[in-house]
């Protein structure tokens, strides 16, 4: 589904990711775990190009999206992403939130639009959320609309940068909860995350990223019991203590 | 004291014909002053170094000189060049439209740069081109917070355009000043002109107020 080769990313004189490859199956969850500033949420922007990669390689269901040739919002289309601060649109109802896109990119009529939209609100439990602006909304709520926007355009990959870390402890579940109901689809996540347990249960591989470079990936059993660089087992003592 | 407003009555009609002509062009110039700074501002913040810098030479040319001395030119220099007159009206719009763009597109600028980048990348995330996300997603949001300075412009431009009437330009502060020469009183026709300079301004003020208002819906 996605193959990433020798990607590097600088900021001007600072390597932020360095030489990462790995591949990602269809239906395959991730989570990207590691201390901050090693360059996690950057790889993740990275894989619908909200980051230019400096070099290497991305692939993404067999299409090379770092060709300059690429149409990169036919590519996005198909990749859904959820922010760390939400990022909903503040001018528009929860419900113009979740049709803009399909009705705006992809042009579909505001009847269907809206008949999705309320299929997807139901889904993360705010239809009687539809018609409110969202800053009536808690961080959960917001964070439970900007995943139905997201899927309202049909992505067949999401991406979610760090969905939780910006909410309150007693709203991270209603959003977790959400996200192990889309792994349990089949969909393919990308999942920046600091939630351990969440990425125990729910990933199929985990990839631990530290100062820029991808030092360890496996499976979270063996991942979280035996990890195999002195900086997992480093990083995991503390997060997990 | 010797006031008389008894004799301006005659004249009223006439100098109350000058709030048609002064908010004709006033509309026309704001409308291009929006228009124009829009289409500035968004060349001040792309990446494409030819348009900023097009645009700011903009700015510094229009914000660096007078606007007297920018109508004069339109009115009597061109003229001189191009060989045609051009009309007291269009070089009265012409003049403070773009003007105005010059101000507005700083305004707008400013708005822009405001608006949480997260929109920006929430945008493109879901694919939205360019000029939609700009129309549907960022101008609204920047708008709401520049209202006021917008609003601030406008009655600017409203209560300058009394200097039109140096291009003698009928307008509602020229008619002031014929009355005033006509019957020898300056006082009352200028005190007459001020009061509906002033009502204009208000009615301005509180339907900026009102927009404001309906854009706050959301908050």
């Amino acid at each position: 589904m996605i193959k990433v080769e020798q990607l590097v990313k600088k900021f001007g004189e600072n390597t932020v990711l360095k030489q990462i490859s790995t591949t990602i199956e269809q239906g395959e969850v991730v989570a990207i775990i590691g201390p901050s500033g090693s360059g996690k949420s950057t790889f993740l922007r990275c894989l619908n190009l909200l980051e230019e990669p400096t070099s290497g390689d991305i692939w993404v269901k067999g299409k090379k999206i770092t060709d300059p040739k690429t149409n990169k919002l036919a590519m996005r289309e198909q990749i859904g992403m959820v922010f760390q601060h939400f990022n909903l649109f503040p001018h528009m109802t929860v419900l113009d939130n979740v049709t803009y896109a399909p009705q705006k990119v992809k042009n579909i009529s505001k009847t269907d639009a809206e008949e999705k939209a309320y299929e997807l609100l139901e889904k993360v439990g705010l239809t009687e959320k539809a018609n409110t602006y969202p800053n009536k909304l808690s961080g959960g709520q917001k964070q439970r609309v900007a995943i139905a926007r997201a899927l309202a355009m049909n992505p067949e990959i999401m991406l979610f940068d760090e969905p939780t870390s910006a909410l309150d402890p007693e709203m991270v579940k209603e959003v977790l909860d959400v996200m192990k109901d889309l792994a349990d689809s089949g969909m393919t996540m990308v999942v920046v995350t600091h939630e351990m347990n969440f990425a125990k249960e729910v990933a199929d591989q985990i990839l631990f990223l530290d100062n820029g470079k991808l030092i360890e990936k496996g499976n979270p059993t063996s991942f979280f019991s035996s990890p195999q660089t002195d900086r997992a087992k480093y990083f995991l003592d503390k997060v997990l203590s | 004291m010797n006031l008389d407003f008894s004799q301006i009555v005659p004249y009223i009609p006439f100098m109350l014909k000058g709030i048609w002509v002064t908010l004709k062009f006033v509309v026309f110039s704001i409308s291009i002053g929006l228009l124009l700074g829009t289409i500035l501002a968004l060349c001040k913040i792309t990446n494409v170094s030819i348009l900023k810098w097009l645009a700011d030479a903009y700015t510094s040319v229009f914000r660096g000189t007078p606007l007297i001395l920018q109508l004069m030119i339109i009115y009597y220099a061109v003229p001189q060049l191009i060989g045609y007159d051009i009309s007291a009206f269009l070089s009265a719009i012409l003049a403070f439209g773009l003007n105005s763009s010059a101000y507005v597109s700083e305004i707008i600028r400013a708005g822009i740069l405001a608006v949480d980048r997260g929109q920006v990348e929430a945008a493109q995330a879901l694919g939205v081109p360019y000029p939609k996300m700009m129309v549907h997603i960022i101008l609204p949001q920047a708008l709401k917070n520049i209202l006021p300075a917008l609003m601030n412009e406008f009655i600017t431009l409203t209560k300058e355009s009394a200097i039109v009437s140096v291009i003698g330009y009928l307008d509602l502060m020229r008619r002031a000043e014929i009355v005033g020469a006509k019957i020898y009183r300056n006082f009352e026709p200028l005190l007459f002109a001020g009061i509906i300079y002033w009502v204009m301004v208000f009615i301005l003020t509180q339907i900026g107020k009102r927009i404001e208002r309906r854009m706050r819906q959301s908050d």
